[in-house]
């Protein structure tokens, strides 16, 4: 690659980075901290029921961080030592309710725990129904990672402890706890992010007792236009997400070096005892049963809303006048489509640019690209509405939607390509170079046709973000547009049974296509570490 | 209001414009090729309802066909205006009511426009002297009761009774920082009780939340799926609703005939007057004129209580049998500035007592 086009490469997703991620998170943190009338930092700090909420907030999410770790600790080991059959889709299938759109979680456990739930107890308004939900959400992040690390840990080291007389409590406490640690850490930090962040789950489950802060910034901005507070309220949980984010980078870093690691094929076997099967057998009919009630009693609700097994909950969308729900699928596909195409643009170029050079700009640059994911939703499209009005003002185009989708979406592109790419460019490009190919043949015809399924990968999941984003599009979805979460979180709000079953349908649907992709996406991953 | 029954129009977003959009993704436009047609772009509330008979007249007038936007609540429908003022979504604004005037007006999201039939409309209703906006309907936000539920105790006898022990458990209300009936009842409230003195607007309030009442996000919510006397098995016997909801159960009762078995308290009611107003930097402003004036004229005033539940402001419009006489237009409201002064401490202080 010459260096005009290394040049190009790293000025597109820069500009874009600039325009659309720093500029209107400058502008929230500038409107925070020096509002016009000087008194919105003030007032709001010196508000009691803010605070209230901002502990609530923290606390909910250190809880639900706990009650995650715990809850998926045994999958995460049973998944890392034990051979089974079917293990491969078992594990692909825990991943989905991660990448569930935080609408269709809620949605799903109001049919679980909601009014009219399956169980017959109401609990929306109470905490125990957001913890539920995030447990169900999160359980994935910690069987990935930690689970992953688990399998490449060598059993021969909790082996020596036994050995030595250590109990098999004493040895994983004393040997294999430590071990994890950095990982349990990480998983623990992502968890602790994104719990902490929560909204979509928050706005159907927790309404109208109570908020997050997420969902307070919602309320102060889109509902009373009270942007100074909301954007102090954004400084104070950009803190929180800082802090979280900068923990999982500390011990993201430890974990790669500090260990020796053994091959997991090495590290794994089938269940030998009649205990050991027992235990894999409990172990993943426990992870099966969280993990499978929410989505099952969502499809089993959507059938059987108005008695006997219908698909009237489907064929009645047509019928719903107070949202348009064909229109909703509409919008959500070409929103879907131009943010991905947004997020390959941006997310590409870079993966490229930072595969080709290592050191400091390289790591800026990957820590610029990966900030979006990590800040709220919310404050992004606050950011939008307070930054975007000149010199083009945008607040009030189609465009600015899929923008904020594909900001969200790029890191996924950027991620699915890089390590690839970084392979690709050590030994297959001298290769190429050895056998006479110049630097841009051997990007055209070495490099890129391989870094094409990797990024297809990311675009794959980039789609489904973007079909599932709900936060930033609540602020800046247009009037008489919305898409299909908006559209559930609509009909929701509505009464009588078929606006329910349309929020249901919808959350179905979304569901599917979801779970689709994921599979789709397990399948054609190039193998290799993977982030997300 | 959402009493769901005539067939809506909702003339669909133009949805096949998306691949070309995605194809002119780098192109920085409100709009990727236009019609012919002559529209104008209506946005307003999820709770506009309107008989397509009465918008295809319109079209059949005028030529004009009409587009409606649904953008959500009340709040956010008129914060989105203030935000986008004069790069509008639209080209006019239906659902800015006398809570969130002042707002607009401060932001000057609207453009004058006084309409010939606005001479026919009750000059209680003109609150802007510029006619930034124009009346298009009121109505009276008040207590509601199931007869059915009342012999003993007797219905309750307005916002006093109903934190008497003896209905306690029985009220459901709306979250008024997301609900427009919501914000109206919690304004009758401070309209009675005041905020200073022995008994405050937030004492009631805190007598209410002792007395187990029920807050929920929307207005449907409460009045369909918690009212008994909705008949769609609510719990709770008293709702704020509208003075026309106990009309609205008979027009819309399945048995011929039917009398009404809900009823309404006619004191400690809250006027809402519904306004519509031309976008600032509208492009179809002779469009957006021609849809002012239809609005006001006879046909669509006399769909609006049959479809939107409320009173229309144009006067001498002929009512359905079921709504009684329509209540005094010129009523006194609660002053717009003093709403918009006090709107957002009010709600931080509502919230505090009854949420939290």
């Amino acid at each position: 690659m010459t260096r005009t086009w290394r040049l190009v490469a790293g000025a597109i997703p820069l500009v874009f980075l600039l325009a659309f991620f720093v500029w209107p998170l400058g502008t929230v943190i500038a409107t925070g901290l020096t509002t016009e009338d000087g008194s919105a930092l003030g007032r709001v700090l010196g508000d009691s029921s803010l605070r209230g909420i901002a502990w609530f907030t923290l606390w909910q999410a250190a809880v639900s961080t706990v009650l995650t770790v715990v809850a998926a600790l045994p999958a995460a080991y049973v998944f890392a030592r034990y051979d089974f059959r079917g293990k491969a889709v078992a594990r692909a299938l825990t991943t989905v309710p991660f990448v569930l759109p935080t609408v269709v979680v809620g949605t799903a456990f109001l049919a679980l725990i909601g009014p009219r739930g399956v169980l017959g107890t109401d609990l929306t308004g109470t905490v125990w129904a957001i913890l539920a939900a995030h447990v169900f959400f999160n359980m994935a992040v910690v069987i990935r990672l930690v689970g992953g690390l688990w399998a490449h840990l060598d059993p021969k080291l909790e082996d020596a402890a036994r050995t030595l007389g250590a109990s098999k409590w004493r040895a994983f406490t004393q040997v294999t706890l430590p071990l994890l640690r950095p990982s349990i850490a990480a998983a623990a930090s992502i968890v602790f992010l994104f719990s902490f962040t929560s909204f979509g789950t928050v706005m159907i489950l927790g309404a109208p007792r109570l908020a997050t802060l997420e969902v307070e910034i919602y309320r102060r901005a889109a509902l009373f236009l009270d942007l100074p507070a909301a954007a102090v309220l954004a400084v104070v949980q950009l803190v929180g997400v800082v802090a979280a984010l900068m923990l999982y980078g500390r011990y993201q870093e430890r974990h790669a070096v500090e260990q020796a690691l053994r091959p997991a094929r090495e590290t794994s076997r089938r269940p030998n005892t009649a205990g050991e099967r027992l235990m894999v057998g409990a172990t993943l009919g426990w992870t099966g049963l969280i993990l499978a009630t929410p989505p099952l009693v969502l499809v089993w609700r959507a059938l059987t809303l108005r008695g006997g097994i219908t698909l009237n909950a489907f064929t009645d969308l047509g019928a719903i006048t107070s949202v348009d729900p064909a229109s909703a699928v509409a919008n959500s596909v070409g929103f879907a489509f131009a943010a991905m195409l947004v997020a390959v643009g941006i997310g590409l170029p870079a993966a490229v640019l930072v595969a080709a050079r290592r050191g400091r700009v390289s790591r800026w640059f990957d820590t610029l690209l990966m900030l979006p994911l990590g800040t709220s939703a919310v404050t992004l499209g606050l950011g939008f509405l307070l930054a975007l009005d000149t010199p083009i003002d945008l607040r009030s185009s189609w465009i600015i939607v899929p923008i904020a989708h594909a900001l969200i979406a790029a890191p996924f592109v950027f991620r699915s390509t890089l390590p690839v790419l970084r392979s690709v460019q050590g030994r297959l490009r001298e290769a190429a170079a050895v056998l006479g190919a110049t630097p841009s043949r051997s990007w055209r015809e070495v490099e890129l046709p391989i870094a094409s399924r990797a990024a297809a990968v990311g675009a794959a999941l980039a789609f489904v973000v973007s079909l599932g984003e709900f936060g930033a599009t609540m602020f800046l979805a247009r009037p008489g547009a919305p898409t299909i979460p908006v559209a559930i979180f609509r009909l929701l709000g509505r009464p009588g049974l078929v606006n329910l079953g349309g929020a249901l349908a919808l959350s179905v649907i979304l569901m599917v296509v979801t779970t689709i992709v994921v599979l789709a996406v397990e399948r054609a991953r190039p193998p290799g570490p993977a982030v997300f | 209001m959402q009493h769901a029954a005539s067939s809506r129009q909702k003339i669909q977003w133009r949805s096949r414009g998306w691949l070309a959009a995605a194809v002119c993704l780098g192109v920085i436009a409100t709009g990727c090729g236009s019609d012919e047609q002559r529209t104008v772009r209506l946005v307003t509330h999820g709770d506009w309802e309107m008989s397509s008979d009465v918008l295809e007249a319109f079209t059949s007038e005028t030529g004009i066909a009409i587009e409606v936007l649904d953008g959500g609540s009340a709040a956010v429908l008129v914060n989105q205006a203030v935000l986008t003022a004069g790069n509008p979504v639209a080209d006019v604004l239906f659902g800015i009511d006398n809570t969130l005037l002042s707002r607009a007006l401060a932001a000057d999201v609207c453009v004058p426009y006084t309409s010939p039939n606005l001479t026919a409309v009750s000059p209680g209703l003109v609150l802007d002297p510029e006619h930034r906006v124009t009346p298009i309907d009121y109505g009276d936000v008040c207590l509601n009761y199931d007869l059915l539920a009342f012999t003993d105790p007797p219905p309750p006898s307005g916002l006093i009774g109903i934190i008497d022990p003896a209905y306690r458990g029985m009220t459901v209300v709306q979250d008024p920082t997301l609900s427009s009936p919501g914000l109206a009842f919690m304004l009758t409230t401070i309209a009675e009780f005041g905020e200073s003195g022995e008994y405050t607007w937030l004492d009631y309030w805190a007598d209410l939340r002792a007395n187990d009442v029920t807050v929920v996000s929307s207005w449907s919510t409460a009045y369909f799926d918690r009212f008994t006397g909705a008949r769609s098995g609510g719990d709770l016997p008293i709702v704020v609703s509208y003075a026309t909801s106990p009309a609205a159960e008979v027009l819309f009762a399945t048995e011929p005939d039917t009398v009404a078995s809900t009823a309404s308290l006619t004191e400690d009611c809250f006027r809402q007057i519904e306004f519509a107003g031309i976008l600032a930097g509208t492009p179809n402003e002779s469009e957006a004129q021609a849809l002012i004036d239809f609005m006001l004229g006879q046909a669509f005033q006399e769909a609006i209580a049959p479809n939107m539940f409320v009173y229309p402001a144009r006067t001498g419009t002929a009512l359905h049998p079921a709504f009684g006489t329509a209540p005094d237009p010129n009523a006194t409201t609660m002053d717009p500035d003093m709403i918009d002064a006090n709107r957002e401490r009010w709600l931080a202080e509502w919230t505090d007592v009854v949420l939290r």
